[in-house]
């Protein structure tokens, strides 16, 4: 029954997706995103084991790792941003627009 | 499975260009960490020149030597006739952006100092400098080189996030108006991120529904798997999201303006050279390879998101204050009309080479281009930084002729004038897409080529026609931006004069299409 599973990864994509579209917070919005990469190595696990091979699971590696680097360089230009304007609302970053 | 693992076979000659342009860059980041401050610049400058020649000459030589037929490294990559056009691109294209970069005064003395704060004082004072932004091109560049040949999605998804990692930091190091730079860094970093998540749970589905990440399997599978079409469906649709992200296409796009102008200026060079050279190779491989038997279900999709980005693109330029703004909507148009070489897929391939050959030139054309025009950005300055405001452009051709002269060309190759670049670059897209059946949206092109002819004329006349203000902005052309703008002229002209050597090339690199 890997149906469950499906579902319950989809759940965690809106949840991030969601999430990503509503708060406020920089690092929250930032948690959101590494939801919605979570939930993607769920639906790959999930369907290795539908289709009975291992390229999914060795693929949730690679994703891992993908999302370690982006949580280097993500909280570097939150903090960044965060020390500037002591605030790491995504409502305060409005300089630039039209 | 008896529990033996057949070693896999990588053809490292194939892949030497990426390999030597990432290696580049793991000994820029050794530089870093051993090499003294004082010396920093002086090794980078010309390691990271040297290795995106040789990288060029290795391409080259291999294009010489004869295109392989089949995938390479176990099928992850897929180092083909429009691959390696496209490298030879990228790595043109990033040399020039590199001669900008060179150039003093664009990069934050010390991006973790607070604007204005004692610190930065201090950092100014003792002349530091971020050298760090030479090995984080070199990686940007690798991802470029490896997202338009990644030949199953999963390699398509690292080098996605190996070519925008990089450029996520290299937006917030602008020297000038920091908190514009840093603003730009977090917006493109949360909503580039938030498109990869895209990316990556349509590569989910599609491997749920395919059993397979691998392109080729991806396209046998369409016709073969039944009874799953939502999963396919769903797929493609979170994969194109992600795609056309990159490119910029509308209603992805409003990332673009405020990114190219917050970013110091040489890095929205090449971002919006390479960067879009890339998506566009990946998107072709993607939708051509994988999703060619799918044709009749994104087509029509594609016709609207092309219809949009060209429209959105065009209109909204010309509301645009802001020079680097006008150009990041330009560059947002200018995507809508590479779309339409993409919805060009015909029925056979002499048909589809054309269109491929097409798309393939007016990438090279608009890659000079734009490079050229971002320098000319860089060269015209107030005592703040650079004049973005257009009302800081009046009169310039009275007091720079030169420079108002080099600008205007630029703004006319991307209005597609005859005798640039851009005018053969348009019209062999076009062409292409008359011979697929896709004529209302070659109308719609052509309506929106002349809406945002107007904006572009509209900065010429200010440059020539109107008086230059008492306190006007101040010219400075250093030497590496010289050599950048000679560069991008000659390629403007040479290709709008002589265009016929790049289109045989850009026909021999397309004739057998992507490998499977």
């Amino acid at each position: 029954m890997t149906t469950h599973y499906l579902v319950l990864s989809a759940l965690l994509f809106v949840i991030g997706g969601v999430g990503v579209l509503v708060r406020r917070n920089a690092i929250v919005v930032f948690m959101c995103v590494e939801l919605m990469l979570n939930a993607c190595n769920l639906a790959f696990v999930t369907f290795a084991r539908q289709n009975g091979n291992l390229d999914g699971q060795v693929i949730a590696f690679f994703v891992m790792i993908v999302a370690a680097a982006e949580v280097v360089i993500g909280l570097a230009i939150i903090v960044t941003i965060f020390r500037t304007r002591r605030s790491a609302s995504v409502d305060d970053v409005n300089l630039l627009k039209y | 499975m008896n529990g033996t693992i057949p070693a896999p076979t990588i053809e490292y000659a194939l892949l030497a260009p990426m390999l030597v342009v990432f290696g580049a860059a793991i000994i820029g980041v050794l530089v870093e960490a051993f090499a003294p401050r004082y010396l920093r610049s002086a090794i980078h400058k010309p390691l990271t020149l040297l290795t995106l020649a040789g990288a060029f000459v290795i391409t080259i030589w291999q294009a010489r030597t004869g295109i392989p037929t089949t995938p390479s490294a176990m099928g992850a990559v897929a180092v083909d006739g429009p691959a390696l056009f496209i490298w030879g691109t990228i790595l043109v294209l990033a040399f020039v952006s590199v001669l900008l970069i060179n150039d003093e005064g664009h990069f934050v003395a010390s991006a973790a100092a607070v604007p204005g704060s004692a610190e930065e004082e201090r950092a100014l004072t003792e002349g530091a400098t971020h050298t760090e932004v030479y090995p984080l091109v070199l990686f940007a560049v690798g991802g470029m080189l490896l997202f338009p040949a990644a030949n199953d999605l999963l390699a398509m998804f690292v080098a996605l996030e190996v070519m925008s990692l990089p450029l996520y930091l290299l937006c917030g190091l602008a020297r000038r108006r920091r908190l514009l730079s840093q603003e730009a860094a977090v917006k493109y970093f949360l909503l580039g991120a938030f498109s990869s998540a895209f990316f990556l749970y349509g590569t989910a589905l599609l491997y749920g529904y395919a059993g397979s990440v691998d392109l080729a399997k991806i396209n046998t599978a369409l016709g073969s798997v039944g009874g799953q079409d939502t999963l396919l469906y769903i797929g493609v649709a979170m994969l194109g999201v992600g795609l056309l992200f990159k490119i910029g296409a509308a209603p992805f796009q409003a990332w673009k303006p405020d990114v190219y102008q917050g970013s110091p200026t040489p890095i929205t060079a090449l971002m919006a050279s390479g960067t879009l050279v890339a998506a566009f190779g990946a998107l072709l491989r993607v939708f051509w390879v994988a999703l060619g038997g799918l044709e009749w279900s994104w087509t029509p999709i594609m016709w609207g998101v092309a219809i949009l980005t060209m429209v959105v693109g065009a209109i909204l330029a010309i509301t645009q204050t802001d020079i680097k703004r006008m150009l990041a909507y330009s560059s947002i148009a200018h995507g809508g009309f590479l779309l339409i070489g993409v919805v060009a897929l015909g029925n056979n391939q002499q048909q589809n080479a054309s269109a491929l050959s097409a798309l393939l030139f007016y990438l090279v054309a608009y890659g000079f281009t734009t490079v050229g025009a971002f320098a000319v950005v860089t060269t015209v300055r107030d005592a703040g930084g650079e004049a973005w405001h257009l009302s800081r452009w009046a009169g310039l051709g009275k007091r720079r002729p030169l420079v108002a002269v080099v600008f205007s060309l630029f703004l006319l190759a991307f209005a597609g004038i005859p005798l640039t670049s851009g005018f053969f670059g348009k019209y062999a897209v076009f062409q292409a897409a008359v011979a697929a059946g896709a004529t209302p949206l070659v109308v719609v092109g052509v309506v929106s080529s002349a809406i945002a002819a107007f904006f572009y004329v509209r900065v010429i006349v200010l440059m020539f026609f109107s008086d230059p203000a008492a306190d006007g902005p101040s010219v400075v052309i250093p030497g590496g931006t010289w050599a950048v703008g000679a560069v991008a002229v000659l390629a403007t002209v040479v290709l709008g004069v002589f265009p016929q050597p790049v289109l045989d090339l850009a026909h021999t690199a397309a004739q057998s299409l992507f490998v499977r």
